[in-house]
């Protein structure tokens, strides 16, 4: 798909709302507790910090394809997308509705560093009912897809959060990791990793290299209607599996050959090379369909 | 306390439970019958090694000893913090870690974890706060950063930390606060058969729904979430 620039609304610098406007079929969503009938985080008032009416997440259901989708968006421009009790109770809220209602899918757009450390202990205990209620939902048959492709990425339990859904769609400009670049260079020091070397955290934790390596299902354009497309594309073909220890030992299997393929490696470069890539150093600079490409040409 | 004298607490009829690369594994016996014994020690920074060692071990059990209840013995400091085990996505092995504990749920596997010493961030919960019941020995340090590194973090000062830490188990680092908050049962005070019996009846008697919000807030420690999650789910 080759977009003109003019025509392109970068998903990467929208906001939550923009984003649903433009992922859903126009005018088709509502949102559920909107900023009206909610309130701002007491715990950041108690810190003198300004809070947001709907907490940095807004949750709804809508339309995508005159398909029932639930939907939630986190705001990377609020405290960083970071998960508080009231932001964490909202995605928890409708992800229990989604397994009652069985909406086609739940669309989840992380943009998030994970846990709000202002609300440290409700942050961390509502991301474990998060990850829960995920599966939750999937056990129900209701597919919940992640979106990555915000400025926050999706990092700490929310990069764990992603993993647990049913399929994750990232742009180029995404990042899926657990750690930020910053934690580890101030914990492990600069030459463990430098965090203010752009290039090497996209090889480490972009969208390109978790695509290459099988961690998100699908690379899409950093674009509104390309996430639009490539959900749409995805959920059609997918139908949500029930639980099974088959599944899980096949992931298994999965995990434990590229521990040993690939443990002892440290760049992006290095991964894609044993991968196959003919020319590794070439990758940050394709595009996303000959990305796409590259990857279906790669040996299995 | 060490860890052999936590397992001939925990489990006096017998145990046979090995240690490799901070990684608990193995079985014991107990007033209900046989348990899966599984967990890390010794404040373990969650890798991709230790995951699928756990993740294995639940897969095992799972199959070759159907509905036998999990206790998890958590000692960890958090996840690893490496650029090679991020650029293998360590967050995805710690997911299915978590999925493989969900699945044992599903299948009607009991479980409960007891945090011996540290509970921290990712690598909590990936398999101790995943379990039906969480609990933790009085002195746990149960938490998701000290406040001096929050101080940094957050650009808040350490003192005015420390003061609204007194009464806000919201980010109070402690067991207690997280018994507050309705992820953790109760504290503690020593490593006994008779508590993990109790433990263990009280999990084959409830639902294994996650009820965390409803007891945080029975607990006064959660007051909005359970209120609002009603809301958005009614």
């Amino acid at each position: 798909m080759s977009l003109s620039l003019t025509n392109r609304h970068c998903w990467f610098e929208a906001t939550a709302r923009a984003r649903i406007n433009g992922l859903l079929d126009t005018g088709s969503f509502s949102e559920i507790l909107p900023p009206a009938a909610s309130q701002p985080s007491p715990h950041l008032a108690q810190l003198d910090l300004p809070g947001a009416f709907d907490d940095g997440v807004i949750v709804g259901y809508g339309q995508l394809e005159k398909k029932p989708i639930f939907v939630i968006a986190q705001e990377g421009q609020f405290m960083g997308g970071a998960v508080g009790e009231i932001h964490g109770a909202k995605i928890v809220g409708l992800l229990r509705r989604a397994a009652r209602e069985k909406p086609a899918a739940v669309l989840f757009l992380i943009d998030s560093g994970g846990v709000r450390l202002h609300e440290a202990n409700a942050g961390l205990i509502a991301i474990s009912e998060i990850m829960r209620a995920v599966l939750d939902a999937r056990a129900a048959g209701v597919p919940v897809i992640a979106l990555v492709g915000g400025s926050c990425g999706a990092f700490g339990g929310m990069g764990i959060v992603a993993k647990l859904c049913s399929a994750i769609l990232i742009s180029e400009e995404g990042r899926l990791a657990l750690s930020g670049p910053e934690v580890i260079e101030t914990v492990a020091g600069v030459e463990e990793f430098d965090a203010k070397d752009r290039a090497l955290v996209w090889r480490v934790t972009g969208g390109k290299h978790r695509y290459l390596m099988g961690d998100c299902a699908m690379l899409v354009d950093d674009d509104i209607a390309a996430f639009r497309t490539g959900t749409t594309a995805f959920l059609a073909d997918w139908r949500e599996p029930a639980p099974s220890a088959a599944l899980l030992r096949a992931r298994q299997q999965v995990l434990e050959n590229r521990l040993a393929a690939y443990g002892t490696l440290r760049d992006g470069l290095q991964v894609w090379a044993a991968l196959g890539v003919a020319q590794p150093e070439s990758v940050p600079m394709l595009d996303r369909d000959s990305l796409v490409a590259l990857k279906e040409g790669l040996p299995t | 306390m060490s860890l052999n004298d936590i397992f001939d607490s925990l489990f006096p009829a017998g145990h046979a439970v090995t240690v490799a690369n901070q990684v608990i594994t193995g079985e014991a016996m107990t007033a209900h019958g046989p348990v899966a014994v599984l967990g890390t020690t010794d404040a373990a920074a969650i890798d991709h090694a230790m995951a699928l060692a756990l993740s294995a071990f639940i897969l095992d059990t799972v199959e070759q000893h159907p509905g036998r209840p999990l206790v998890f013995l958590v000692d960890t400091s958090g996840q690893a913090l490496s650029r090679s085990q991020e650029l293998l996505c360590l967050n995805g092995s710690l997911a299915h870690l978590a999925s493989c504990v969900d699945l044992a749920r599903r299948q009607g596997h009991a479980s409960l974890s007891l945090v011996t010493a540290n509970a921290v961030s990712g690598g909590f919960l990936s398999f101790g706060l995943m379990a039906d019941r969480a609990y933790a020995l009085a002195d746990a340090q149960v938490r998701v950063m000290d406040l001096r590194a929050m101080a940094r973090v957050t650009k808040i000062a350490h003192e005015r930390l420390v003061e609204l830490a007194a009464d806000s188990p919201i980010f109070a680092p402690g067991a207690e606060s997280y018994v507050r908050m309705g992820a953790i049962e109760t504290i503690w005070p020593a490593p006994s058969a008779g508590l993990l019996e109790d433990a263990l009846a009280a999990g084959q008697a409830a639902p294994a729904s996650d009820r965390r919000m409803a007891s945080g807030q029975e607990r006064g420690g959660r007051q909005l979430a359970a209120g609002i999650a009603q809301a958005v789910g009614a």
